[in-house]
């Protein structure tokens, strides 16, 4: 089928999200909609899928103009959607998921499992999904999750495609499958649209690559297109996608961890006997599938978490036990990976959000009364500092940006002398520029002498920011390697797979995302 | 100025749903913070859509009106005058019975219902205001009505059994019920710092041990009154009662002033302590405040504490100032009306204030009322719920009033509290 978006606008207020936008999706098509977080991606995708009326302009199918009032009536014209954060109920079934809203019934309104599980069986052997109609969807990796999305997507006859954002959750080799699974069903016919802001992805997978900012289509380009031009197309300047360090400086151990362990509420081992130093001057990072034990580890070590065993030792000062508050005084800044939850507090002001560990303290406060004149005094020269963009330090905090905000968590962690950095996820969700200014500020950090552990699901960012790289599988270290270490080797390693033996196996098969590192590389030699 | 891109990149993003708005701790919260955030507006229009709707309830409620409507088509003349009187006299005698009788002989008599109207509202307030703490603190504490009675319990007894000099005496009462309404309210604080235990439930469950513990403590010797087969207490001693602020012909005491300073303090409390700044935190975000290094647990107990003191004041000013005696129904049902006051006054010391007050008229005139036209009182309680029911439901208003979309009135709520601020 093909699809056809004709001068789509869409405005919120005074905001045009989406302004004129033409896009032509031919059938058998992957064409990749490149742009930065907040460019109009999801909006235009919204409107395709019937959740937004468009202000002008009109979608055509085959030709055929048509209207959505729903995503009822797209998903009935043949539009499919993976939502970036998956719409299943986890305590329900495969085949109860997807048969969801639209269950085949028998007799008086029973619902008919067997013919379900067929519809999912018969799906997932055509395409070689590898599902199991009766696992609860809570069972699942995220990967096998994605998969019961595009089986439920498929299961209504979807023509076309559309993939939000589907590799955020998935490690290098689930990837690899999802790429794998995208040209299946594009020899099947199917269309796809493809959500990123990663450009190798795109690269790798994509026929035709439509790059959007901030409402606009400012361009399209075949997937031979180097990755700089994507990049400065994407973001509306030239950028510099690697990260220019200094090598590292390192003085003596900092951090030493020793045989961690944490178990969760649930009595589960999320951290099992994990064993590192950091040193002065040096970033680690831990990398590791989003669930491996990374959240557990920088929890345990400010005190969010109480470990069940091992020491924590900074400068040889035991952290272990000394709750939040004090470990925080200690020394230790710390960017935690969900901003929303855990970093700011979305209805307080920007002010107030840059003294939410200080408050207490002079000049911020005397005895128990707070100084507001000080707090927004010096709200200002932070701001000014880290170069936040916005109208009033009196703001509610939500009123600005992901990267803005993530400015604001590290003004605030990194404005006073730190002995140790922790940064967790520093740069999910932000813009090309703001990670670039998030990045030079931990290296920054690095280079006066801090230890930094950096712990990241991005293998992009690992590779490009790290001095070393711890990864974690199941809360245990796999191994702790170099930061010139083999992409594909990195990805196996993340999949559990020991280093020898991940050398081995990278070595005999590449993935599509290394394949194209190594091209890349041979193209900046060339 | 390197990174130019994020700055037109930062004013898109919040209006585009990228669908990642941060995941709600629980459905209370939830509610608690969409009741929290609508604005002074949709609050007048609750109020004004409940005494529209009540006055039709009036009219229904009246044998004029019913009588005049067996002949509706024939004349709806009649019909439509004696609605409109039923209306009109019902709402001019409850302006008359809390705020101005018009009618009155003498000054005196004229102003007594705007005195009437602010001694009824001081256990509200002060009750009101407490809970407004707990709710900025992400606190759903129910449990105001039993910490207005062991305030009560605690104030009376010090002021009924003891002997001091005038002055002190009231001040020992009155800090004596502070306490007791706070250590009755650290119960439930100290039950969810310690083992989680749903405040909600907690409160709920306090009250009622309170309201028979009351019962059980006027049948002692110890609190009833010697030679009394009621439930009732010695009268609190002359030294232990709030002065009179205009006079002894007015029932309206020092009580008031306290409501006054309470208010005051609530509002330094929230907004210019840092013990008010860790509420808030923990209210709003708990995750970010205890990443934060806020002590989420200790800041339960210590909200629970000054909530219920607050309220334990509340149970002060009506035995110590409005009943000078500790009767079984001493708290009314001021608990319950102070739960809905803080939601009126969107748990802002200001708004919590005046909400009182509103409810204190509607107190104090709804007697009137009923006793000038007929109209039963019950109708107030009508009123008073019908106002929750909206505040609880911005949505409804708004599609009432064709007001603009959610998103629109979040952001004149911001533009309010910027304005405040």
């Amino acid at each position: 089928m093909k699809l056809e978006l004709r001068g789509i606008t869409k405005r919120f207020g005074s905001l045009v999200a989406n302004d004129h936008i033409d896009l032509v999706v031919e059938p058998g098509e992957i064409h990749a909609l490149l742009g930065e977080n907040g460019a109009g991606k999801s909006t235009l995708m919204n409107v395709l899928y019937g959740l937004y009326d468009p202000d002008e302009g009109q979608v055509l199918l085959d030709e055929a103009p048509v209207t959505f009032a729903g995503p009822g009536d797209a998903m009935a014209a043949g539009i499919g959607m993976v939502h970036q954060h998956f719409m299943l109920v986890p305590v329900f079934t495969v085949a109860e998921n997807v048969v969801l809203g639209h269950e085949p019934v028998r007799g008086a309104r029973m619902i008919d499992l067997p013919r379900a599980r067929r519809l999912v069986r018969e799906i997932s052997d055509r395409f070689g999904f590898d599902v199991d109609p009766d696992a609860l969807i809570e069972n699942l990796p995220v990967g096998a999750q994605q998969r019961v999305e595009i089986i439920k997507a498929l299961s209504r006859d979807a023509n076309v495609l559309i993939l939000d954002e589907p590799t955020a959750v998935l490690t290098p080799q689930e990837t690899d499958e999802l790429i794998g699974i995208m040209r299946q069903l594009k020899a099947a016919g199917t269309s796809i649209v493809f959500i990123t802001h990663k450009l190798r992805e795109v690269r790798a997978v994509a026929d035709v690559i439509t790059v959007i900012r901030r409402g606009k289509v400012v361009g399209s380009a075949p997937p031979s297109a180097p990755e700089t031009e994507l990049a400065s197309l994407m973001v509306g300047r030239s950028v510099d996608l690697g990260v220019t360090k200094r090598p590292a400086e390192l003085g003596e151990a900092a951090l030493r961890v020793t045989g961690l362990s944490v178990i969760d509420h649930a009595g589960v081992l999320q951290l099992d006997d994990v064993t590192f130093e950091v040193a002065r001057g040096e970033i680690l990072a831990v990398a590791g599938v989003q669930g491996n034990g990374q959240t557990e580890l920088a929890g345990a070590i400010l005190g969010l978490q109480k470990p069940v065993a091992g020491s924590v030792l900074l400068d040889g000062t035991e952290l272990v036990g000394a709750g939040v508050r004090d470990t925080l005084r200690a020394g230790v800044g710390y960017i935690p990976e969900d901003r929303s939850d855990d970093g700011i507090i979305g209805s307080f002001s920007v002010a107030e959000n840059l003294i939410l560990d200080l408050h207490d303290r002079p000049p911020f406060a005397r005895g128990i009364s707070l100084d507001p004149a000080t707090v927004a005094a010096s709200a200002a020269q932070r701001v000014e500092e880290y170069d936040v963009r916005l109208t009033s330090v009196q703001d509610p905090i939500s009123t600005l940006s992901g990267g803005n905000q993530q400015k604001v968590v590290l003004a605030r962690e990194m404005s006073r002398p730190l002995r140790l950095l922790i940064a967790s996820q520093p740069t999910r969700g932000l813009d090309v520029g703001s990670i670039e200014f998030v990045h030079r500020r931990i290296i920054a950090e690095r280079d006066v002498g801090t230890p930094v552990l950096l712990i990241s699901t991005e293998l992009d960012e690992v590779l490009a920011v790290a001095d070393r790289i711890l990864v974690l599988y199941r809360g245990r270290i796999v191994g702790i390697v170099p930061q010139k270490t083999d992409r594909d080797v990195l990805g196996l390693m993340l999949a559990g797979v020991p280093l020898d033996e991940a050398r081995v196996q990278a070595a005999a098969h590449h993935t599509a995302l290394g394949a194209a590192d190594i091209i890349a590389t041979q193209e900046e030699g060339s | 100025m390197s990174d130019n891109a994020s700055a037109p990149a930062a004013v898109p993003a919040p209006a585009v749903p990228t669908g990642a708005e941060p995941p709600e701790p629980s459905r209370s919260e939830t509610i608690l913070r969409e009741m929290l955030s609508s604005s002074w507006l949709v609050t007048t229009l609750a109020i004004v859509l409940a005494l529209v709707i009540s006055g039709v309830l009036i009219a229904a409620a009246d044998t004029t009106v019913q009588s005049t409507a067996t002949y509706l088509f024939a004349r709806p003349s009649d019909f439509l005058s004696a609605a409109w009187h039923a209306v009109a006299n019902a709402y001019v005698a409850l302006f008359q019975g809390s705020i101005l009788d018009t009618g009155a002989p003498t000054f005196v008599r004229a102003i007594k219902p705007l005195t009437e109207t602010m001694t009824v509202s001081v256990p509200i307030i002060l009750a009101g205001l407490g809970l407004g703490i707990g709710f900025r603190a992400g606190m759903f504490n129910i449990g105001a009505q039993g910490q207005i009675i062991l305030g009560a319990v605690f104030g009376g007894y010090i002021g009924f059994a003891f002997d001091l000099p005038a002055g002190l005496h009231v001040l020992l009462a009155a800090i004596g019920a502070a306490i007791g309404g706070g250590l009755w309210a650290g119960i439930a604080g100290f039950l969810k710092a310690r083992t989680g235990a749903n405040e909600v439930i907690v409160t709920i469950m306090l009250n009622n041990i309170a309201i028979y513990l009351i019962g059980y403590l006027l049948t002692t010797s110890a609190f009833q009154r010697p030679g009394s087969n009621n439930p009732i207490s010695p009268p609190i001693k002359a030294t232990a009662l709030y002065p009179h602020l205009l006079g002894s012909q007015f029932r309206l005491h020092a009580g008031f002033l306290v409501a006054i300073a309470a208010t005051v303090f609530v509002w330094w409390l929230m907004d210019r302590s840092t013990i008010g700044f860790r509420f808030r935190a923990v209210g709003a975000n708990s995750k970010a405040a205890r990443t934060a290094g806020i002590s989420v647990n200790t800041n339960y107990i210590w909200v629970m504490v000054i909530a219920g003191a607050l309220a334990g004041l509340a149970g002060s000013a009506q035995v110590l100032g409005t009943e000078k005696v500790l009767s079984i129904d001493v708290a009314a049902s001021f608990g319950f009306d102070a739960i809905t006051v803080a939601l009126l006054g969107r748990s802002k010391p200001l708004g919590t204030f005046l909400a009182g007050l509103l409810f204190g008229a509607l107190r104090a005139g709804g007697f009137a009322m009923q006793a000038r036209t007929g109209t039963p009182i019950d109708i107030v309680l009508v009123v008073q719920s019908l106002i929750v029911l909206f505040i609880a439901a911005p949505p409804l208003v708004r599609s009432v009033f064709r007001l603009s979309s959610r998103g629109a009135s979040r952001r004149s709520t911001r533009t309010v509290k910027e304005a405040a601020a």
